[in-house]
């Protein structure tokens, strides 16, 4: 127990010698803030509202899948003339629909409002900074984001509608706005609006990486940060280099379409004409657009895989199972990600020897994923599992990253990939292991930190039945999947009548449907829940969790500057869980090896001497600095 | 139904669990604090409830894939679609495999090693014994998959037989357009986008400054090929991306403007010989679109029939080559081919019984033949 008291009496104990005392107006505290944790709620707050618009979006796709040839004209009111005379769906609105909803849970939900909450949130609070390496940068990041969304929201009430032509846009399709009316003004708005998207990205990421390198407290070296952090480092080094290649393969598609160049165009007859583009490759934009697309599956996995190992040790009150190995995998995987992505292409003409180079260095990705997940499931072993809705989430993750990750498997090998190419089956692939682990990730990461967020508690029980009703939708709806893939049913289609081969699957189809919709209203019980804590919730403890990384020591409601008081110092790596020796199951990092002489190993009596050194050191404090 | 039932009872379950953690709550503020001793509420509820997600799960799968597979496509049409498939499907059983191991492992351990007051869990950071073996199991497995996929990827990707079949196809907003190289020549003539022209019927831009083009004919709604010799497709696209999908043949391919692709495969089952086996005397070989080229990208049909060489022969007889069609509306359209070429054009020609310029024009006017759009 000594541990845990002398912990806390560190912190009861509040210099105020250096506080901020200028009271900041309502404008810059809240709106325009540069206080990361305002920061990181604003993107969860946008997250969240791209999230229900998004799904919504789902529902109404799966409900013109599930029923074809239904009256849906009861959508009238929101859908208005998208709804034709006969109550069915607008064809090109259902290809509408299917773009902004991959746009949308892509770009706005799982990289910014995943990574835009919780790389903001964490990232000063578990290095032990006061703030962001720059909090005006960070704040430009948000604001850029915001414009980019609203832009994005504007192109859904066109005319002519959003862009269309899926969300990997390819050209010749976006380039010509005479190929189909989601070629219009929404394609326009949706290049400017990812364009925007883009510096916001590059903004944030550059912000995180100096921030962890630059920033961190005394003792922090790099093998005691948390995996959080190491993931949201890696993520952010992949946003850099990956979002740039977007930018420009957005910006020649901007040419194309604007000032008659022909990047991606060539030999092209539409509507009655032969355009004068020739020249041009409409591969060389497939090539660009997924040189940032495959890295983009992990910039959204990699932070929900470190937020996950980071709850999984906490609640199974035990060490991370290989610390050393996880990061080593979340490296090759960031490392290989940038040279797969050619295996979303096996069957575009490109030679069949590249094919093969991508399908073996695909599947080598394979192994370092094993590793995390097998680390995973060694971490649960004689654990005490406590299951917080964190917890849930954390491992109905890891399920999910299993059973997603292993049909990958087969799609990255370009043979097999022939016939399973843009069906079904692809579709039920990058649901599991990148949509839903994700989501899962984020769900993990707001009841876990939300009592650090807004110092009050979620209700666990709403959260647990949040949980066990996702985790049962989530493979209601994307397992039966798999079987409409095997079955040939290719994506992106209005509905499956026009084919003989399409008429197999008519109930599978409609109990997705279903699946999909009890779902997203599942959803709501976490929405109650979220908005109802926030003002009514039970007031958090400082460390309701006992978890020992250094966001649970701070006050209950941080303030401006995270710590009153000078900044911890780091002594120890994060995961000291059920420690043999010592009587308490979690010592925190702040706590010396010199106070814990009875759970100390052999070699770790040796860092009591580094503690004098450690304290020494720098305060690296942004506040005293000036 | 069967799955609407199924549905409802996941339904009854979740309420179930909703009133059962409610009472819990109840109950817990009636009784004995002694619940209170676990850090989170419902802790033997969850630890419960992967278990019962793990048995149901289990069930689950595999009663849905037993009652799906009946639905699956049926065996592939093709000599390299029979050779994926039953590559899939090893490969397909060995993650199922993996699936069942992995996911039982963790549901099991959840429940197994749940919170109990006064347990301390294992201080077990890392093992390098371990790590290794779980590092190289799928490494291997890796390789040898790797390896498998290479060995047919390079054969179905190697270059077409001499003997094949050579038939062009070419996407369209929203249809198909297949040339065959005829039956004088048997060669495809040349194309050039330019040339395409929908109201004077080159719909695919047959170039007739080549001779081998004059009898090139094509259809919008059928592909008529050999049984048991190898088709080799020439893809191409006209507007925007498509993509050749042929199900039954497992043959995909893009459409790409401005870069022509390919494909080749043998088809070795007849239309009729699959209407026998599989009892319907409807079914057709089809040919979809997996590209999304805009509004219509869902019903661009081509009814695919393979049928044995006599019958391939019939129907080619009876098409028309394009030369003929468009000199039958457009008499004049003689002048446009190079001089040294006009007189075998003219073969072409219908029976010109004197073209008087009035007959010439009604003509044109009944061939404007609109776009499919």
């Amino acid at each position: 127990m000594s541990v845990v008291e002398a912990n806390l009496e560190h912190d009861v104990h509040a210099h105020d010698e250096h506080e901020h005392h200028e009271e900041l107006n309502f404008w810059r505290k809240y709106i325009f803030s540069e206080d990361h944790k305002v920061i990181a709620k604003q993107y969860m707050i946008t997250g969240i509202f791209w999230a229900i618009i998004g799904a919504a979006m789902s529902v109404v796709f799966r409900i013109q899948l599930g029923f074809p040839g239904a009256d849906i004209s009861w959508m009238k009111p929101f859908l208005g003339k998208w709804i034709t005379e006969t109550g069915a769906l607008d064809p090109n609105f259902y290809l509408a629909l299917v773009t902004m909803h991959g746009t949308i849970m892509v770009f706005f939900v799982l990289t910014a409002g995943l990574s835009g909450t919780f790389s903001n949130f964490l990232i000063p609070l578990q290095v032990g900074a006061r703030d962001m390496a720059s909090g005006f940068l960070n704040m430009l990041s948000f604001w850029f984001f915001f414009a980019s969304s609203v832009l994005m929201f504007v192109s859904i009430f066109l005319e002519t509608g959003p862009a269309a032509g899926g969300w990997v846009v390819y050209p010749p399709l976006s380039a010509l706005p005479q190929a189909h009316m989601g070629s219009e003004m929404g394609m326009t708005l949706w290049l400017l609006s990812m364009a925007i998207f883009i510096m916001s990205s590059l903004l944030g990421s550059l912000n995180y990486v100096t921030t962890i390198i630059n920033l961190r407290t005394r003792g922090m070296t790099f093998t005691r940060l948390p995996l959080t952090i190491w993931a949201f480092m890696i993520t952010a080094i992949l946003g850099i280099i990956s979002f740039p290649v977007l930018l420009s393969a957005a910006l020649l598609l901007i040419f194309d379409r604007h000032f008659g160049t022909s990047f991606y165009l060539s030999e092209i007859y539409i509507n009655g004409e032969a355009l004068p583009n020739v020249g041009g490759s409409p591969i060389l934009f497939q090539h660009l657009f997924w040189f940032l697309g495959h890295p983009e599956v992990y910039i959204v996995l990699l932070p929900a895989l470190g937020i996950t190992s980071e709850i999984i040790a906490t609640n199974s009150r035990k060490p991370i199972f290989g610390y050393r190995a996880m990061i080593a995998s979340l490296m090759a995987i960031a490392f290989l990600a940038f040279i797969v992505w050619a295996h979303h292409m096996f069957v575009t003409g490109m030679n069949p020897f590249l094919g093969s180079i991508f399908m073996f260095l695909t599947l080598i990705i394979a192994v370092p994923s094993a590793v995390k997940a097998f680390n995973y499931i060694t971490t649960l072993w004689r654990g005490n599992i406590v299951f917080t809705p964190a917890m849930l989430f954390s491992i109905g993750l890891v399920s999910l990253f299993v059973s997603g990750g292993l049909t990958g498997i087969i799609l990255g090998n370009s043979a097999l990939d022939i016939q399973l190419h843009d069906t079904y089956f692809v579709v039920a692939h990058f649901h599991i292991v990148m949509g839903a682990a994700s989501a899962f990730g984020f769900f993990a990461g707001i009841y876990h930190w939300y009592p650090k967020m807004f110092g009050r508690m979620m209700n666990s029980t709403l959260g647990q039945l949040h949980f066990w009703l996702t985790f049962a939708g989530v493979y209601l709806v994307f397992f039966p999947m798999h079987y409409i893939g095997i079955a040939g049913f290719p994506r992106r289609y209005y509905q499956f009548t026009s084919f003989d081969f399409g008429k197999s699957f008519t109930d599978l189809n409609m109990f997705v449907s279903i699946a999909a919709i009890f779902t997203f209203f599942a959803q709501f019980v976490f929405l109650w829940n979220f908005f109802y804590s926030m003002f009514k919730g039970k007031v958090a403890p400082m460390n309701p969790w006992k978890s020992t990384t250094l966001e649970w020591t701070t006050p209950v409601n941080v303030g401006h500057g995270n710590w009153v008081g000078e900044i911890p110092a780091v002594y120890r790596w994060p995961y000291d869980y059920s420690k043999p020796g010592s009587d308490v199951d979690f010592i925190p990092q702040n706590v010396p090896h010199s106070q814990t002489p009875e759970s100390n190993f052999p070699h770790e009596n040796a860092y009591i001497a580094q503690e004098k050194e450690i304290e020494a050191q720098n305060y690296n404090d942004q506040f005293q600095a000036h | 139904m069967v799955y609407l039932v199924g549905l409802l009872l996941l339904v009854l379950l979740g309420v179930a669990i909703a009133i059962a953690a409610k009472l819990q709550k109840v109950m817990g503020s009636v009784q004995s604090n002694t619940e209170e001793d676990a850090p989170a509420p419902n802790n033997k509820i969850n630890g419960a409830l992967w278990i019962i997600f793990l048995i149901a799960g289990t069930v689950g799968a595999v009663w849905s894939y037993l009652s799906a597979r009946n639905y699956f496509l049926p065996e592939a049409s093709s000599p390299h679609g029979r050779e994926t498939d039953s590559q899939f499907w090893l490969d397909m059983s060995l993650l199922t495999i993996a699936f069942f191991i992995v996911n039982f492992l963790l549901f099991f351990f959840a429940w197994k090693y749940q919170y109990k007051k006064g347990y301390k869990a294992t201080f077990y950071p890392e093992n390098h014994k371990l790590e290794l073996i779980w590092t190289a199991i799928p490494a291997v497995i890796m390789a040898v998959l790797v390896f498998l996929g290479f060995r047919s990827w390079t054969q179905i990707m190697s270059d077409a037989p001499a003997d094949a079949q050579v038939i062009e196809i070419m996407g369209k907003q929203f249809g198909w357009i297949v040339r065959y190289p005829g039956i004088q020549d048997n060669k495809l003539g040349n194309y050039n986008f330019k040339l395409i022209d929908d109201n004077n019927n080159n719909p695919s831009g047959i170039d007739y400054s080549d001779e081998a083009s004059f009898d090139d004919f094509i259809n919008v709604s059928e592909m008529h090929v050999e049984v048991g010799k190898p088709v080799s497709l020439k893809i191409r696209a006209r507007d925007v991306l498509h993509s050749v999908f042929i199900p039954h043949m497992r043959v995909k391919m893009d459409a790409v403007p401005g870069m022509p692709t390919k494909f080749w495969f043998t088809p070795d089952k007849s239309t009729e010989q699959m209407r026998a086996e599989l009892g319907n005397p409807n079914f057709d070989y089809e040919i979809a679109c997996t590209e999304v080229c805009g509004r219509g990208h869902f019903a661009m049909r081509l009814r695919l029939i393979v049928e044995d060489k006599a019958s391939v022969d019939a129907w080619k007889q009876q098409q028309k080559p394009v030369l003929s069609t468009i000199l039958e509306n457009d008499p004049k359209f003689i002048s446009k081919i190079p001089e040294k070429l006009r007189a075998k054009a003219m073969d072409y020609a219908p029976y010109v019984e004197e073209v008087d310029s009035t007959t010439a024009a009604t003509g044109s006017a009944a061939a404007a033949t609109s776009s499919l759009r």
